[in-house]
């Protein structure tokens, strides 16, 4: 089977892969790049654990063909943190318990970045329809929208 | 939260260090930064997928099987069938003796449910495996499937499972786990009323987010890892040994990371033919059902039957219950006897009733085999007792938190199966609920403890 | 065999590669990646074009064209489009309507396919590269017997007045699949209804007009009295889909309750 090459920027670093024709996104980022911060939870579009960003668009990785995104710029919840500093959202979720097993998180996360870079004062529906598309098992919803409140909270107050 | 403290302070030194205070999760920081390693995140080079082939029909005699046109696929390192496993017939629960084996690990001359394990495929790809897959020829003869627990259980009923002989387990106690205590008929004839009810549930899947699998590397000590999202690993290491006649030593089982399991990861079908294939082949291997496959072929809860008879007197008073109840287990044991028998000794709920009488059937079907999920064995239960208790408190003009009260546990109480009730707290959380809830009771319930009756 | 995909720049050139056997057109992907992992060995190519053309939208007074690659996410945004944002927003979340177009819309089998009862319900016309335009519920009636090569490259429609409404129904909110979804354009005239186009979702395989119902609607007032003979119409010719989210028999018996909030409301 023939490869394909691949080359986007991950997290800000530039990576360049073969691939087989016909790979998924997530495929790549899990097995070529060594990124398993987005999750395969169902592959159809339904669950939402593979959320990334490909140009600042929330996609679902696992129905993205990897070579579609040469070119572009990929963000994945593993590279929200700089160093060890927590990006807000990382920090509201520890601190709101809005964790279970887990699997959900790193999708829920990117869902939940993607609305605060395009509306950082969000109500609660706002935040409701954002991660409409990612599915916490564990039911940890309330938790969740929670903590992204309070993300954009603590946003607000250290912009002011 | 609120934590109340009022309640048995006397027995309490309210020295606690943790609990009562927040603390943040141990592994919350791997979850928040999607480093948490669940077991499908590391790869392996040379990883092989092993895609199953799956029965299509509910019940089945398996006439013959062709694997030679999916052995010659390009891409296929190994097809396995019942003959390479070395034990094939197993059941989890031999492991505290409650036999008999009544499952293949891979179908060997019937297949009794839909989606039961036929044959593994082994390649290069998971797209190669399920292009060899759909290669594999499996002649059926079909046979007539059992689909209800009802159907099950008539005289002329096909067996759905020879290893039991019948349609139903046979518990040391016969046919069923009994639990009778005091005089259940007595009881009847000295109630002012007898309401009898019956309530049914579905199978209900877990749908964990993440799908059950396990990924086998051999090493190079003759050793296998096997990197799993079990929640039960001892009976997976275990279970697996038997299966592979292969000494519990040469198994390295790493897990405790589960993306969801909800009782659903409890059943052990990925490991044991994911770590044989790794033998076979000598290469790493990677076994991760598909959406479709968790929610098809994982185990669901039972679907149950519950026929609740319950005596009751005008002051409120519980005074008989016979209940029976029949536990569909699908076409294999798995966990299901145990469920059952649990079940069977939590029918008179946390109500202390004089004259009881159970009968809890564990019954076999054509149907996916069902296991452990929350509550195992008494979520169903629950939901047909309480239904059935504000019937009762109904049926007498009571309130149903009233009702409660009369008929709660409190320490002392004999149980139904003879254990005798202690450390009871039912009748503080109805305290403390009326109160939240404002849902007002009688003063005297207010004044009632656990720790004794007022007479 | 595996699976590959092709990438071409212009739509003709995707189409001529749609001749080969064993052939899949691509959208956003969230019909045709997802079957592939689903193990759908039907294709073995998966063939798109990154052709600007096909995502271009034009609005005027005349009509609206949306090229067949624009996504749910695109027709949100657009602020001449606002009376299609309910539909556009009736299809998954966020991430899915950032990749879902709206030509592989008209290829979603029911419970999914909401956009295109919208579409429907506005009498919209669907430009095939290699057949020419067609109704939108001709090509629903015979997209399986188009040619293989034929390729969805716009839809195109008629703006409405103030008078069209999208009701989708499910189980989970504000995200689910649908139990049945509606649209209605609903002209009226000196107090009766003069012309009336109901399109209906789940009640097929696919979107479906509810033709007898329209007719039962003309001449007659938008009050409970006026539409009853409606609601009892839309019942005719239906065969809704029993699935994991609602039996047929359901759909069945909600049917005429919510096209008749959606009517009078």
């Amino acid at each position: 089977m023939a490869k394909i090459p691949v080359q986007f920027t991950l997290n800000g670093s530039e990576r360049a892969e073969f691939v087989e024709s016909g790979t998924t996104l997530l495929a790549a980022l899990r097995d070529k790049m060594g990124d398993t911060s987005p999750k395969g939870g169902c592959h159809q579009g339904t669950c939402g654990a593979c959320t990334v960003m490909v140009d600042g668009e929330l996609r679902l990785s696992c129905l993205t063909m990897a070579e579609t995104c040469n070119g572009a710029h990929i963000r994945t919840t593993a590279g929200l943190a700089n160093g060890e500093v927590l990006h807000p959202l990382q920090r509201a979720f520890e601190n709101g318990f809005a964790a279970q097993c887990g699997f959900c998180t790193p999708g829920m996360i990117m869902a939940a970045a993607a609305l605060l870079e395009r509306n950082p004062n969000p109500s609660r529906d706002d935040v409701v329809e954002a991660i409409s598309g990612n599915i916490c098992r564990c039911t940890g919803y309330e938790p969740i929208i929670q903590a992204v409140l309070s993300a954009a909270r603590a946003n607000s107050t250290s912009a002011a | 939260m609120k934590l109340s403290k009022k309640y048995f302070a006397d027995e309490r030194d309210d020295d606690l260090v943790e609990i009562g205070q927040p603390r943040p999760r141990s592994d919350i920081r791997g979850h928040v930064t999607g480093r948490t390693a669940y077991f499908a995140d590391r790869t392996f080079p040379g990883l092989l997928h092993l895609k199953m082939v799956r029965s299509p029909h509910h019940h089945a005699r398996i006439r013959s099987i062709d694997t030679s046109e999916a052995e010659k696929h390009p891409g296929v390192a190994r097809v396995i069938t019942a003959k390479d496993v070395p034990q094939n017939l197993y059941t989890i629960l031999i492991l505290i003796q409650v036999g008999p084996e009544d499952e293949h690990v891979l179908a060997e001359d019937k297949v009794r449910w839909k989606g039961e394990a036929v044959v593994a495929v082994l390649a290069e790809t998971a797209r190669a495996a399920e292009e060899a897959a759909a290669k594999v020829k499996v002649d059926y003869e079909v046979l007539d499937p059992v689909l209800s627990i009802e159907d099950a259980l008539k005289p002329d009923a096909p067996i759905v499972n020879e290893h039991h002989g019948r349609n139903y387990y046979l518990y040391d106690s016969g046919e069923c786990r009994k639990v009778l205590f005091g005089d259940v008929e007595e009881g009847f004839a000295q109630a002012d009323h007898i309401l009898e009810e019956t309530y049914r549930s579905s199978p209900i899947e877990h749908a964990p987010l993440e799908t059950s699998g396990c990924i086998v590397a051999p090493e190079a000590n003759g050793r296998f890892t096997c990197y799993t999202n079990t929640q039960a690993m001892f009976f997976t290491l275990d279970n697996a040994s038997i299966i592979l006649q292969m000494p519990g030593h040469k198994l390295h089982m790493v897990g405790g990371t589960v993306g969801g399991g909800f009782g659903g990861k409890v059943d052990v079908t990925v490991e044991p033919i994911a770590i044989l294939a790794a033998k076979l082949t000598g290469r790493p291997v990677s076994f991760i059902y598909s959406r479709e496959e968790e929610m098809q072929v994982s185990s669901p809860r039972a679907a149950e039957k519950i026929v609740i008879k319950d005596g009751v007197m005008k002051d409120g008073r519980i005074v008989a219950r016979q209940v029976t109840a029949y536990v569909d287990a699908g076409a294999y044991s798995r966990h299901s006897p145990y469920g059952a028998q649990k079940a069977a000794a939590h029918f008179p709920g946390p109500y202390t009733i004089p004259n009881v009488a159970i009968d809890s059937y564990c019954v076999y079907t054509n149907r996916t085999p069902s296991s452990a999920m929350r509550g195992f064995g008494v979520t169903i239960g629950d939901f047909a007792l309480e239904v059935q208790t504000d019937k009762l408190a109904r049926l007498i003009g009571m309130d149903p938190l009233e009702f409660r009260f009369i008929n709660a546990y409190r320490d002392g109480d004999m149980k139904a199966h003879r254990q005798p009730t202690e450390g009871a707290a039912l009748i503080e959380c109805m305290q403390e609920a009326s109160v939240i809830a404002d849902w007002p009771v009688d003063e005297r319930f207010m004044k009632m403890s656990s720790r004794g009756r007022e007479d | 065999m595996g699976l590959s995909l092709q990438t071409y720049p212009t739509a003709s050139e995707a189409q001529s590669a749609l001749a080969a056997s064993n052939v899949r057109y691509m959208g956003g992907g969230t019909l045709v990646v997802r079957a592939a992992n689903e193990g759908d060995l039907s294709f073995s190519t998966i063939v798109r074009t990154t052709d600007p053309a096909l995502s271009e939208i034009e609005t005027s007074e005349a009509g609206v064209r949306i090229g067949a690659s624009a996504t749910m996410g695109m027709v949100l945004a657009h602020p001449q489009l606002s009376y299609l944002a309910p539909a556009a927003r009736a299809v998954g979340g966020p991430a899915v309507r950032n990749m879902a177009t709206v030509g592989g819309n008209l290829f979603a089998p029911a419970p999914y396919g909401d956009f295109t009862v919208a579409l429907l319900a506005l009498e919209a016309n669907v430009s095939v590269a290699g057949s020419g335009e067609m109704a939108l519920e001709t090509f629903l009636q015979e997209r399986e017997g188009l040619d293989p090569s034929a390729l969805v490259t716009a839809v195109s429609f008629a703006p409405p007045p103030d008078s069209f409404r999208f009701l989708k129904i499910s189980r989970v909110h504000p995200k689910g699949a649908a139990v049945l979804t509606i649209a209605t354009d609903i002209r009226e005239e000196t107090g009766s209804i003069a012309r009336a186009r109901i399109a209906l979702g789940c009640m097929a395989d696919r979107a479906i007009r509810a033709r007898r119902a329209e007719a039962a609607l003309v001449g007659r007032p938008r009050t409970q009295e006026g539409i009853a003979p409606a609601l009892a119409a839309a019942l005719e010719g239906i065969d809704p889909p029993t699935d994991a989210i609602a039996s047929a028999w359901y759909r069945r018996e909600v049917l005429p309750v919510h096209l008749g909030r959606l009517l009078l409301g």
